[in-house]
């Protein structure tokens, strides 16, 4: 398609690959990094030299390490299952699944590559290894220091888990109902031209650029002291609002409201309205028109927008920090927690972990929805 | 569709924005005109020492906060005016300040310090983001077709990463002797203390957000850049344009709407800049609107939350996203208006 008159020069083509690289440096060393950290010893993690923190000879010292046989086997393991999962796996979930039904395929796939990994990765491999390491002389010896004792340290001593199924438990509502309430919205929206449309959209606007903070500051005084004010109505057991993650899913559902608005109407306003009015010819009213005509074809856009919901939710501070107590906290502010209250760099090297332990799902994430993710990035953007 | 059926179908979500922002709003600017405080009483209090012969008595005014049957502090709610605006603002003393001319002086009182830091940040940021972005998507779009998707999957990741794990992993390279601060310190041999000063943290915050935003900026421009007519730009490499008259005259007026619609997000993000200041911990050096807000609504050691304070501190804040607003929405309401 690129003519021959744009074609550019090799030293050009040259420079520019060099810096795209340079940038892809850039943007994925910080992260790199704190993996890297997370699996050694404090001593090396925090080195100044930065092939100790890539080899780790103190964490090596301490009896915790790989040999290259378990590195090479290792590698082994995770390229079989990336292979299946992208070669083998859709052509399974196909044959398989009834049709109409592969997510449900889909799941029960994933489901099966992911235990088999594990129990390959885990159980399987260190015990083949623990045999086959002393046979193979210097190949067997441990030469990259490694250690995954941060992660135990956090995820049983500190009682992370707790957090992250509050995480769970507040991502998982404010998705569901930010897109059960902003699909009806932002159909509304697309499909009517009238002033009053256009205004709840300017409202939006000015509402998506407002601090959180001025809304927590608004919500805390009512919420503490919610048990007074809703004794009238509910009566002897009325809910102490602050604390509670439901509170805390209706705050960030209202917050993240505008936004998912905006979005789903972009997406609606490219399906054809033709579509829903040949609906209403055939006798269906505006929610059967919604429900059997439009709802099949809108997952795209709601996938979409569920995703970015997912992404505020997760990665919220401010708000859950105030308003949730000790006991619901969610991972973010218990990292900060972590972070701010330890001294020792043991303690830090564990907030690392907590650090990398609350990225991975988010690489994940990108990995499985790259598309969704820059088709609603450019959806938002091309509608200006 | 008739005003019932919209309305049913707007109805909760309108519901939920009124319930949560609106009102929150409205309370906000209420609150910031009232302080609840527990009532003190004044009471005599006898305490006594042992001492030799006699014991030694002293008797004292204390003043405790009144208690009612069920133990529990007695509050009042207070008009108080704009109290709370002067608290936080200090006019008297930044006024001083301002006509001594001393700029430390000014930086003493909270407000003025996070407004100052805030709108530095915001308007260094911009450019840099808007460039970083520009480049990295010509960059992107040069590559060859088979890494493009690759490359775009490793400029999402600063872009999706949690914002406050995002500044901690820079803080982590960075902090004490972390590895990039020895590669500093053995390039430029000297010693480097990055935290201890305010501007180096600043431009640490500043090389972090536009790290975070940078990949969003690039991912938009990209897509433009695939729209931009071939035709045209084949025309002009025969009319002898260069490489760079290209760009500026085909390919970034293409892209302008893009561009404007990146730097009003990035506007009203980094006006609301927050997390830079949790995750490097910079309390001490450097603090921004949002943040003043924040630390007013976390409970003291006593236990109290200076909830008129963060709310008078909010109020001031909204001034300048009215500000930033106002220039986006005349150009949206003349859109409306013209395309009726």
């Amino acid at each position: 398609m690129s003519s021959r008159a744009l074609r550019q020069p090799f030293s050009l083509r040259l420079t520019s690959n060099i810096f795209l690289a340079l940038w892809c440096l850039i943007a994925a060393f910080p992260i790199f990094w704190i993996v890297v950290m997370s699996f050694k010893s404090p001593v090396d993690a925090f080195d100044s030299n930065a092939l100790n923190v890539i080899f780790g000879p103190a964490t090596l010292g301490g009896g915790k390490g790989l040999s290259l046989l378990d590195i090479i086997l290792g590698i082994a393991v995770i390229w079989v299952t990336i292979v299946i999962a992208t070669k083998n796996l859709p052509s399974m979930v196909k044959s398989y699944s009834r049709p109409g039904q592969e997510w449900f395929g889909w799941v029960i796939g994933a489901l099966v590559v992911l235990v088999g990994f594990l129990v390959a990765f885990f159980v399987i491999l260190p015990a083949i290894l623990n045999v086959l390491n002393p046979w193979f002389g210097p190949l067997g010896r441990d030469v990259l220091g490694l250690t995954t004792e941060h992660y135990k340290t956090v995820w049983i001593d500190r009682g992370f888990s707790n957090n992250f199924k509050n995480s769970l438990i507040v991502t998982t509502g404010v998705v569901t109902v930010s897109l059960t309430v902003g699909t009806l919205a932002g159909y509304g929206l697309a499909r009517s031209g009238s002033t009053l449309a256009f205004w709840i959209l300017i409202v939006a606007l000015v509402f998506r650029a407002l601090p959180h903070s001025v809304l927590v500051a608004g919500y805390l005084p009512v919420f503490i002291n919610s048990a007074e004010w809703l004794a009238p109505i509910l009566g002897e057991n009325a809910p102490t609002l602050y604390g509670k993650p439901f509170a805390v899913i209706a705050v960030l559902v209202a917050i993240n409201q505008p936004f998912t608005i905006w979005m789903l109407r972009s997406f609606f306003q490219n399906i054809p309205a033709e579509l829903d009015e040949a609906a209403r010819v055939d006798g269906c009213s505006h929610f059967q028109a919604f429900r059997r005509v439009i709802m099949p074809v809108m997952w795209p856009g709601v996938i979409t927008t569920g995703l970015f919901s997912f992404l505020l939710a997760y990665n919220d501070f401010l708000v859950t920090a105030l308003l949730l107590d000790a006991q619901n906290q969610t991972m973010v502010p218990a990292i900060v927690g972590m972070f701010n209250r330890e001294t020792t760099t043991t303690d830090q090297v564990v907030a690392v972990a907590a650090a990398v332990s609350i990225t991975a799902p988010l690489i994940f994430l990108v990995l499985i929805f790259q598309r969704q993710i820059v088709s609603g990035l450019t959806a938002g953007a091309v509608k200006g | 569709m008739n005003f019932r059926t919209f309305a049913a179908f707007v109805g909760p979500s309108v519901f939920m924005m009124l319930l949560f922002i609106a009102f929150p709003l409205v309370s906000v600017f209420k609150q910031s005109f009232y302080v609840t405080q527990p009532i003190y009483e004044t009471v005599e209090k006898e305490t006594c020492t042992p001492g030799f012969l006699t014991q030694t008595c002293v008797t004292e005014q204390v003043s405790q906060p009144m208690l009612d049957d069920h133990g529990e502090i007695i509050t009042q709610t207070q008009f108080v005016g704009l109290q709370s605006y002067r608290n936080v603002l200090e006019p008297e003393r930044a006024w001083r300040a301002i006509s001594d001319g001393s700029w430390q002086v000014l930086s003493t009182i909270n407000f003025w310090k996070a407004l100052r830091f805030t709108l530095t940040f915001t308007l260094i940021t911009l450019p840099l983001v808007v460039g970083c972005g520009l480049g990295i998507a010509i960059l992107i779009n040069n590559a060859a077709k088979t890494i493009r998707g690759p490359v775009i999957f490793i400029s999402l990741l600063p872009f999706i990463i949690t914002p406050v794990i995002g500044v901690l992993s820079i803080n982590w390279l960075f902090r004490g002797d972390g590895i990039l601060t020895a590669m500093m310190e053995w390039w430029l041999n000297r010693d480097i203390a990055l935290f201890a000063q305010a501007w180096t943290i600043e431009l640490l915050m500043m090389l972090y957000r536009v790290w975070h935003v940078a990949p969003f900026a690039a991912i938009i421009f990209y897509a433009g850049l695939q729209t931009v007519n071939q035709d045209s730009l084949e025309s002009a490499v025969i009319d002898g344009a260069t490489r760079w008259q290209r760009l500026k005259y085909i390919v970034i007026p293409h892209l302008m709407p893009l561009i404007i619609f990146v730097a009003m997000i990035h506007l009203m993000d980094s006006y609301r800049v927050f997390e830079e200041i949790v995750g490097f911990s910079s309390q001490g050096y450097v603090i921004s609107l949002q943040w003043l807000t924040f630390d007013y609504l976390t409970p003291d050691q006593a236990g109290n939350r200076s909830i008129s304070r963060a709310s008078a501190n909010s109020m001031l804040t909204m001034i300048g996203v009215v500000i930033l607003l106002i220039l986006p929405l005349r150009r949206t309401w003349r859109d409306h208006k013209g395309g009726h």
